[in-house]
């Protein structure tokens, strides 16, 4: 089993949930479709979906909600 | 007392354009600063610079107690809050006023009576200003809204009393679509919102966005005429100018004599702003709300009037009363400002932060660049794109107008995209040049200019190489 990041495509706050009083978007060790959405990027007050992009599981999230990420950061870490 | 030391919690081109008033009133700044500003343009320009948290707004420029621990600590005497983070929030201005501190703006009383689209409502009413026909309050039974609506007449808008941001909204346009789509409304707030409750406001079509500038000591109040910002963006405004190409004399003086009986009935003190929906076919207007603080498009206000609104608003915050009669502010010439946002109006307005790898910045008579940028200058992603605005005066609108084409021309600001490009279409349209639009003129517009918006221009560096 091969283990692959998911990388936030922007700069900006990452969020774990749709709202904040939603519950996340997926939790560690979820299954995860290549269309799913893991998390929100606010970059400049509008708001991005970030899609896993592949499927697999998720071992774990690198980044927490609110967590102020680069373009290019590692914000899951996902089996495939 | 006189001000001596002002913190500007703000971040940003206002940050700059308060610091600069500050210098010219010979009173020290402490600029306030989040992680991600650290190499802002205001910390550089400021006399000390106070880091006071992390890139969130929630965490920083939202934080109250780390900013009134930043004044105490820098020993500053008075707290600018600009617009936008804390600049309308009574709590932290009676806050501010509580540690002994003096808020740069009304009180805290203002902020909540105005805040409270109700009494703000009710104050207007009272001080004669008129508001949009419509209910009251929520009405509780299709009868009674077809009672009100025989008055005020159509179109009216059915909104549901606890939705919001565009939600739930329908149009009527005569007695049989109103008896149609009231039951489906009133079902759809049900499930929607749990509440059926509905407001009904008289539809103002092809309405103008028109609003008056005040000033006030706390006693007088006197008005620094009207702006228009028609040209709206998604409700953001994106052109603005002064005077109104579409008011009559005689509607401007009823108009802003309006917004001075209400700002003065309720005391107001510090600059502020009232806006107004206008329906230049019947030169009717109607009170929307008024903001009590510095708004974004000032400039356009000090260009035309000659009158300093951030240096007024701090002197009077100093305790000074009110230094202009009415009838010594006076309107020279037509000012226009577009707003050049870190947007980029090829691909729907995609915000682009990132590195200003060269910037030119327009000059000559009458040009005016607010802005927060300098070369190197990396644009974080965590607030709004306002980068910095373009003001232009001239003797006249065409002028300025050509002015303002002319200034499009000389700025450059690299490595990221801007709104400039759809300035330039702007200053090039018929309809734009006769001032012939409304609130909702620009949208539509953008969907039918589309090609016009790409960018294609050389980069500097190009044009200077040999």
């Amino acid at each position: 089993m091969a283990t692959q990041q998911i990388f936030s495509p922007l700069p900006g706050i990452f969020y774990r949930k749709p709202a904040p009083d939603k519950p996340v978007y997926k939790n560690d060790g979820d299954v995860v479709a290549d269309n799913d959405t893991i998390g929100l990027i606010e970059v400049m007050k509008s708001f991005n979906e970030v899609k896993a992009g592949i499927a697999g599981k998720i071992i774990r999230f690198l980044a927490e909600n609110e967590d102020a990420v680069m373009a290019g950061q590692p914000i899951a870490e996902i089996d495939v | 007392m006189a001000i001596k030391k002002l913190l500007i919690a703000n971040r940003g081109e206002i940050a700059v354009r308060i610091i600069r008033a500050a210098r010219e009133l010979g009173i020290a700044t402490v600029q306030v600063h989040s992680k991600a500003d650290k190499d802002s343009l205001a910390v550089r320009l400021a006399d000390e610079a106070v880091d006071i948290g992390p890139p969130q707004a929630s965490k920083s420029y939202l934080n109250q107690a780390a900013i009134l621990a930043a004044a105490q600590s820098s020993g500053a005497d008075a707290i600018h809050p600009g617009y936008g983070f804390l600049a309308e929030n009574a709590e932290f201005a009676a806050a501010t006023e509580a540690a002994g501190l003096i808020f740069v703006g009304p009180t805290a009383h203002s902020i909540r009576l105005m805040g409270d689209k109700v009494a703000a409502r009710e104050a207007a009413a009272s001080a004669g200003v008129p508001t949009v026909p419509g209910s009251q309050g929520r009405l509780e039974s299709a009868d009674a809204a077809f009672a009100l609506v025989e008055r005020t007449g159509f179109p009216v808008m059915i909104k549901a009393a606890a939705g919001g941001g565009g939600r739930g909204i329908r149009i009527a346009r005569s007695a049989e679509e109103f008896h149609h789509l009231m039951p489906q409304a009133q079902a759809e707030a049900l499930a929607a919102f749990g509440d059926g409750g509905l407001y009904v406001e008289k539809l103002v079509e092809g309405a103008r966005h028109i609003e008056v500038q005040v000033l006030g000591d706390g006693h007088n109040v006197i008005h620094c005429f009207e702006r228009e910002c028609s040209l709206q963006r998604r409700r953001q405004k994106v052109w603005e100018e002064a005077p109104s190409p579409s008011l009559t004399q005689a509607v401007r003086e009823k108009l802003c004599t309006s917004a001075v009986a209400l700002a003065r009935a309720v005391n107001y003190r510090g600059a502020g702003t009232l806006e107004y929906l206008y329906d230049d076919t019947t030169g009717a207007f109607y009170f929307l709300e008024m903001n009590t603080r510095i708004q974004v498009e000032h400039p356009v206000t000090e260009m035309v009037t000659g009158i300093d609104l951030v240096r007024e608003m701090i002197r009077i915050a100093g305790g000074e009363p009110l230094r202009f009669r009415q009838d010594e502010v006076r309107v020279t010439g037509h000012a226009i400002e577009v707003r050049i946002n870190a947007e980029d109006p090829a691909r729907n307005f995609l915000p682009n932060p990132g590195t200003v790898s060269a910037l030119g910045v327009p000059g000559g008579d009458g040009v005016r660049f607010d802005s927060m940028l300098y070369q190197g200058y990396t644009v974080p992603p965590f607030y709004d794109s306002l980068l910095g605005k373009l003001i232009v005066h001239d003797r006249d609108r065409p002028g300025a107008i050509r002015k303002l084409e002319r200034a499009l021309a000389e700025l450059h600001v690299e490595g990221i995209f801007t709104t400039k490009p759809l300035h330039q279409a702007l200053t090039r349209d018929a309809d734009v040049k006769a001032g012939r639009f409304h609130t909702a003129w620009l949208e539509p517009w953008l969907e039918s200019h589309a090609a016009a918006l790409a960018t294609d221009e050389p980069p500097l560096a190009a044009k200077v190489a040999p």
